[in-house]
């Protein structure tokens, strides 16, 4: 194996140093700076689709009120809303830009392994939105397939966006699997190849593990979207049959015979099913070093978390006909996947112990982060519990198109990534742009994000028991619903709009901080991970100045017996740590 | 879904048991316990190279494998007609594996410093690499002209769909080696870095020559 010396690797460095503007900020190969320009572009894509989900609420709670919304522009508010806040915001948030960010400084590494390559996934991304937001102005508009796009009606006459909407929508998610591709093998490389000295696999923050992880599960699993993908293009463009079976459409005859739209949906959950803990993962990592810092405590049972995450990496790829449980396969498939659904419920529900033990008897700060973290396990135990219901296939019938999975999905799935994208947002702000936010709007912009969630969606675990379908426009000839249901249903409407409008705080406190902030302490956290040693704040260029600095010890040491400080940093050796060597060991 | 199973199955265990060796009794918690084996900082270029070379060819093995999963599916299915593949496809397969033998030699050249048998080397994996992809083109074209549209038959669209996604990786390395040849033939470049790029070249070519075979086999087969 061939090592690099430390000083011909900072020398090399000096070659690409940027010294324009265009090279600084735009045409940059700076980890730190293509982790900025994925998160700012995946929150305004992101920001799009909320203005897409409260238009839906809109049309839901107070049907017919609004001319503007016709069930036509209804489907595509939902397939656009769906796809971009699973694939082009939190795929791309998590992975782009928390990756990006977190894998070289807590790795003790300069950069990426492979900075161009970096920078071309970030343009390949962006060119990838683009295209999905071009798709609102063609002819036809978007497309109103549904978020999976399922074949036939994907491509059928009477589904909004049949012409150029799916065609765009398709070349969009190819462009971004490549993105994600040059991206991955970027994260994956790093972690394996440029970790610094000392900085052993098992002595990574589970920030490192999750992503890491949940790089190598997109890399495997983003291939059957890919597929997929390819093949609609073809059914839809060059008339193949791969998915589209001899249907008469609207009367006359679209010219398929034969194909399979069950072979759809399996490529589909192939890699939808892994995409979910591509998005759980790094949120899962990054959670518990939240927890572990802002509770002054090592994470309880570090080695199990690590195995726990890859467990599920692993299991993610066997539940993903849980999904299917209502297409019409074999039953015996889905007693199949009922335990395995099962299974990966016993590593999930290990990580939850894990974490609030990590709070137990901690020295627990109530600061911002730490109020999202907690929120996080609130909403993350409700949204996995009622997946145990789903994942049961006699619950999941009656169940499955109802209100029951949309309020599941958005608890797991949904709240739970995005209140960890703000505790981390919250957390690695002063490290980002070095300056500190107002924490008391910060702890405003919690409590009404997290009780307003409920607000949204625990009505509708009710609505869904009652039997209100998803995906409808209005609710038609469904008399067996009692009045009360259009009420709840204009509660959650006002409850999710004053949601949306409370993420304005966030905004507007962390503009105040980039613009009067005060300058923050380069650790404010007293954290022990690299990221908040480095010599420079913000860190520069290169992150570590001359030399790359040395690992000696875990991500978790806190509160260690017989130490000064509350905390170590990972760059501490026995020798230098306040107390001497003679303490260490014992705890 | 079983291929698709069975080749994920494969990589998540030899992932498993590189990740149990790293990480077996490794009590981190522990100060100093890990210093014997300790990780001794970031490695070279090289080596970096290889384990994104060795990545990719998984993500690109995961496709093929998901499309011949979707292969054997929509196989079952009542509509399927088994084609007949061109005989021209035989040849191309040849060219693919004499271009496969012709870049290890050059390899080995490169290895061993023997630099005179480098550019007929690369020149020679070339013109058989180009040859095979405008081969396949070829038996598009035969196809196309016996009325065997890629709308005719699920198995024909298939057909298109395989040999076309394997060239596209194809011409990709081809990218890869244009560079690589460019340098010899105009005699600039770091010569370390040139047999580097030779290297990793021959690792793609020899996976590209396997994924051929299975999907040549597979469709020769059905």
């Amino acid at each position: 194996m061939s090592y690099v010396a430390f000083a011909d690797r900072d020398h090399e460095q000096e070659h690409h140093d940027p010294d324009t503007f265009i090279t600084k900020y735009i045409y940059s190969q700076d980890h730190k700076v293509i982790a900025i320009q994925y998160g700012l572009t995946a929150i305004f894509v992101g920001l799009i689709a909320l203005g897409l989900s409260a238009m839906m609420r809109l049309q839901l709670g107070f049907p017919d009120e609004f001319s503007f919304i016709n069930p036509e522009n209804y489907y595509q508010f939902i397939t656009m809303h769906g796809m971009i806040m699973v694939i082009y915001l939190l795929t791309a948030l998590f992975l782009g830009g928390f990756g990006n960010y977190l894998i070289p400084l807590m790795c003790g590494s300069r950069d990426m392994v492979f900075p161009f390559m970096n920078m071309l996934s970030y343009w390949f991304y962006l060119v990838s939105v683009i295209i999905l937001l071009i798709s609102f102005f063609v002819p036809g508009g978007s497309t109103g397939a549904g978020w999976t796009l399922y074949p036939p009606q994907a491509i059928s006459q009477g589904t909004p966006g049949i012409d150029l909407g799916i065609i765009l929508m398709l070349v969009s998610l190819a462009v971004f699997i490549v993105a994600f591709t040059m991206g991955g093998l970027n994260y994956v490389t790093t972690v394996l190849q440029a970790r610094c000295k000392g900085m052993t696999l098992m002595r990574m923050p589970l920030s490192v593990w999750g992503i890491f992880i949940a790089t190598i599960l997109g890399l495997l699993a983003f291939p059957a979207l890919l597929v997929s993908a390819i093949m609609m293009l073809f059914d839809k463009t060059l008339m193949t049959s791969f998915f589209m079976p001899a249907i008469s459409s609207m009367g006359t005859d679209p010219g398929y015979s034969g194909g399979s739209p069950i072979l759809f949906q399996h490529l589909f959950w192939f890699f939808g099913h892994p995409e979910v803990y591509i998005v759980a993962l790094p949120a899962f990592g990054i959670v518990s070093d939240l927890l572990s810092t802002h509770a002054r405590k090592n994470i309880f049972g570090y080695r199990m978390m690590v195995w726990a995450i890859i467990a599920i990496g692993g299991l993610s790829f066997i539940v993903w006909a849980h999904h299917m449980y209502v297409s019409g396969m074999n039953p015996y498939f889905g007693f199949f996947f009922a335990t395995t659904t099962l299974i990966i419920a016993v590593p999930t529900a290990i990580k939850v112990y894990n974490w609030v033990l990590t709070l137990w008897e901690g020295n627990i700060h109530l600061r911002v982060p730490m109020l999202f973290s907690i929120g996080f396990i609130f909403t993350f135990i409700h949204g996995g519990l009622t997946g145990l219901f789903l994942g049961n296939v006699t619950i999941d019938l009656p169940l499955s198109d109802t209100y029951f999975v949309v309020a599941h999905f958005h608890m797991v799935m949904g709240v739970s990534p995005v209140l960890v994208v703000f505790g981390a947002i919250y957390h690695w702000w002063p490290k980002i742009t070095g300056r500190m936010y107002n924490e008391t709007l910060g702890k405003w912009h919690f409590w009404m994000t997290f009780l307003g969630t409920y607000a949204i969606y625990l009505p509708m675990h009710y609505l869904g028991f009652a039997g209100v379908p998803r995906r409808y426009f209005a609710m038609g000839n469904t008399d067996f619903l009692p009045d009360s249901a259009q009420d709840l249903n204009a509660a959650i409407t006002v409850s999710a709009l004053f949601v949306a409008a409370t993420q304005l705080l966030f905004f507007v406190n962390m503009i105040w901080s980039l613009v009067k902030g005060p300058k923050s302490d380069p650790n404010p956290w007293d954290a022990t991970t690299l990221e908040w040693q480095t010599p420079d704040h913000p860190p520069k260029h290169g992150n570590w100045g001359h030399h790359l600095p040395e690992v000696h010890r875990w991500a978790y040491d806190y509160s260690v017996p017989g130490y000064e400080d509350d905390f170590i940093p990972q760059n501490v050796s026995a020798d230098d740590a306040p107390a001497g060597r003679d303490h260490g060991g014992e705890h | 879904m079983t291929i698709a199973l069975g080749f994920l199955a494969i990589i998540l265990a030899t992932l498993l048991g590189w990740l149990l060796k790293q990480t077996f009794n490794a009590a981190p918690w522990e100060m100093e316990t890990v210093s014997d084996t300790a990780h001794y900082g970031p490695f070279g270029d090289d080596k970096s190279k290889l384990i994104a070379l060795l990545t990719f060819l998984a993500v690109v093995s995961s496709f093929f494998a998901l499309i011949l999963s979707a292969y054997s599916l929509r196989m079952e299915l009542g509509d399927w007609v088994p084609m007949t593949e061109p005989q021209l496809l035989w040849t191309n397969t040849v060219m693919l594996i004499v271009a496969s033998g012709v870049f290890q030699w050059t390899r080995n050249a490169a290895v061993v410093g023997q630099q005179g048998r480098l550019q007929p080397g690369l020149l020679i994996t070339g013109v058989l690499t180009l040859g095979f992809v405008l081969g396949q083109f070829v038996a598009w074209q035969q196809l196309q002209n016996s009325g065997q549209l890629i709308t005719s038959n699920p198995s024909n669209a298939f057909f298109y769909f395989l040999t076309g996604a394997h060239a596209v990786h194809i011409l990709g390395g081809l990218y890869v080696w244009a560079r690589a040849t460019l340098k010899v033939v105009l005699g600039t470049g770091d010569a370390a870095k040139i047999r580097r790029s030779i290297e990793l070249c021959t690792i793609y070519w020899h996976f590209l020559l396997l994924v051929w075979l299975v999907l040549f086999g597979l469709l020769l087969s059905t």
